[in-house]
């Protein structure tokens, strides 16, 4: 009966995830689906502690270090998701990620040593025990140990990459890491992915004769080392790419647990995880138009010498504040698109008050959003939405491309590589093929930059140089503050 | 290729899960908004903490002797529900922004 409710509490926990992934995929129903999702969890999670039990029959134990830990963990992670900055989600979504890893890689720690463990035992076994041993395997189909040992390396390797990767992630979205290309790096992670199975085939084929522990912990040296090599050399706007990936690893880690515990709820959350996360990876990749292959081996982000191919040259010019807020405060219709530099600055509360004030002067304002904007996809929505910016405002890019004509001013507020036409009419540039925003067919394109630098692709804007093109230079969040008080006082 | 069989026989309905699975993350996934895909991506983060089931069956499993398990398995349980609990809570928070704007 016991074992009954255990599992219609995983099946439920099960359709609760597929319930609750389906409901996020709405905005009226992504709040539920997220709170049907952490209930069945919470189901899951109790069902297990109280009701599981193992072959021999046994509840588990050990109830007070369980919930001291429950406790702990859930305090100290409220507490962290109510204090973070909606700018800060990227790396909070990371560091939250790289837990899960961590987790999974515990978990196959401690059942190696479990196996090794009963091993042991089983060679030094009397007749007796084996007997015994024989009958318990008539009942339960013997599970095979190599099996189970894949089981756990997997988990191991997988769940030790995405923490590793994802502190690395973390750090460099904090600005704590900076980014760094090692000699070679190509051939150094596959090289690295190579030793890794040549490890595992090691410890599961056993031929080799090498002490199993002595793999094992190198297995773990080098997935760690994987993991921080992996996330190093690529550059901090490629990172909600790596992240998403990430994010699915651990996912596939949850899923080897599931496995090994015949655990259907694990199996099928870390599953649905893995592939809906992959799936969310290629789409991202496609948006920037990179390859998954290139993901995954790490070539990208450091190829920042290959951008230089095309030199854009020439004079651009700069616009004062106040001709900025003449210009914008007398035209029809006004396009905001906002990028990296927005969110870097955490302008979005001022931007919202730029866009009320030029509605009272009977300006009509809407937001392009590039679906790759910022640091993740949804990214710029996020932050707007934070800024009580209405959701009808918020344009997707395929709605606005055909508005720019009828548009007077186009405001770029950090963004760059989203809006360089180069990704349309030059096979050369890097960033071809890439969908942008096709900002130029408006009448005015005014640009806030902090600096002439290029953006994270590493090429020209010749965007900048075009004669309807005007800088305004300044971090995002003191211009618009500046542009407020100008059309106030006009 | 005995083994394979075998394999196949003993773990067929883990397999059947496994595929299912992969399609369904699929097809749910590409139906999604990508103005939803941040909430989406921290939702799908929390929800692969159910990794956390099985930290509570290996700390629960451990020996009382057995202080390395333990101190693993208990560090493990806090590390998952981090994942779980910061997960749900972080994807609450962004999509409560949403929600408000609807009603305005």
């Amino acid at each position: 009966m016991q074992n009954f409710i255990l599992l219609l509490s995983y099946l439920i926990g099960s359709i609760s995830f597929i319930v609750g992934l389906k409901m996020l995929s709405h905005p009226d129903t992504a709040r539920k689906g997220n709170l049907y999702a952490a209930v069945g969890m919470s189901i899951a999670i109790f069902a297990t502690i109280f009701l599981y039990t193992n072959e021999a029959g046994q509840h588990l134990g050990n109830y007070p270090w369980i919930f001291a830990a429950l406790i702990i963990g859930t305090i100290i992670g409220t507490m962290m998701a109510k204090k973070v900055q909606m700018t800060a989600m990227p790396q909070m979504v990371s560091l939250f990620n790289g837990m899960g890893g961590a987790c999974a890689a515990i978990i196959s720690i401690v059942e190696f040593k479990h196996l090794m463990h009963t091993e042991e035992l089983k060679e030094s076994s009397s007749s007796i025990t084996q007997i015994l041993n024989d009958i318990v395997h008539l009942v339960h189909p013997p599970a095979n140990p190599k099996l189970i040992l894949l089981t756990i390396l997997l988990g191991l390797v997988i769940g030790t990459v995405s923490f590793f990767g994802s502190m690395i992630a973390f750090g460099k979205l904090n600005g704590n890491i900076n980014d760094k290309t090692l000699p070679a790096q190509q051939v150094i992670n596959i090289g690295l992915l190579l030793i890794i199975v040549g490890l595992l085939v090691a410890m599961v084929s056993g031929f080799t004769g090498i002490d199993t522990t002595v793999l094992f912990w190198s297995l773990f040296g080098v997935s760690a080392l994987y993991g921080i090599l992996f996330v190093m050399p690529i550059g901090g706007a490629d990172m909600p790419v790596v992240i998403s990936l990430l994010n699915s690893f651990t996912g596939v880690a949850a899923a080897c647990g599931g496995f090994l515990y015949s655990n259907p709820v694990m199996l099928t959350g870390g599953i649905l995880v893995g592939s809906a996360g992959t799936i969310l990876t290629i789409l991202m990749c496609k948006a920037m138009n990179r390859s998954l292959t290139n993901v995954i081996v790490g070539a990208f982000g450091g190829n920042k010498t290959g951008g230089a191919s095309e030199e854009v040259g020439g004079a651009y010019k700069e616009i004062s504040m106040s001709d900025t807020a003449v210009l914008m405060a007398y035209s029809k219709r006004v396009v905001i698109v906002p990028g990296y530099g927005l969110a870097v600055a955490q302008a979005q509360h001022t931007c919202h008050e730029l866009e009320k004030v030029l509605e009272e002067k009977g300006v009509e304002v809407t937001y392009a959003i590039h679906p790759v904007a910022g640091r993740m996809p949804g990214h710029m929505n996020v932050l707007l939405a934070e800024a009580d910016v209405p959701y009808e405002k918020l344009k997707e890019m395929e709605e606005v491309n055909p508005e720019f004509a009828q548009t007077d001013v186009v405001l770029i507020l950090g963004a760059n590589d989203v809006v360089n036409p180069a990704a349309k009419n030059d096979p050369a540039s890097p960033i071809y093929g890439m969908p942008i925003l096709e900002v130029e067919d408006a009448t005015h394109v005014i640009v806030n930059k902090r600096s002439m630098k290029p953006g994270y692709a590493g090429i020209e804007n010749a965007l900048f140089y075009q004669p309807k093109t005007s800088m305004l230079f300044g971090d995002a969040k003191k211009v618009l503050q500046a542009l407020v008080s100008e059309m106030k006082n006009m | 290729m005995e083994q394979v069989f075998d394999f196949f026989a003993n773990n067929y309905n883990m397999i059947t899960i496994v595929i299912l699975s992969i399609f369904l993350g699929i097809e749910v996934i590409s139906r999604v908004p990508s103005v939803l895909h941040t909430p989406l991506m921290s939702g799908a983060n929390a929800i692969h903490g159910v990794v956390i089931i099985g930290a509570i069956i290996v700390m629960g499993q451990a020996d009382t002797d057995n202080y390395l398990a333990l101190i693993l398995g208990f560090l493990a349980v806090i590390l998952g529900t981090l994942n779980v609990v910061g997960g749900f809570v972080v994807t609450d928070r962004m999509l409560e922004m949403f929600s408000k704007k609807k009603k305005k």
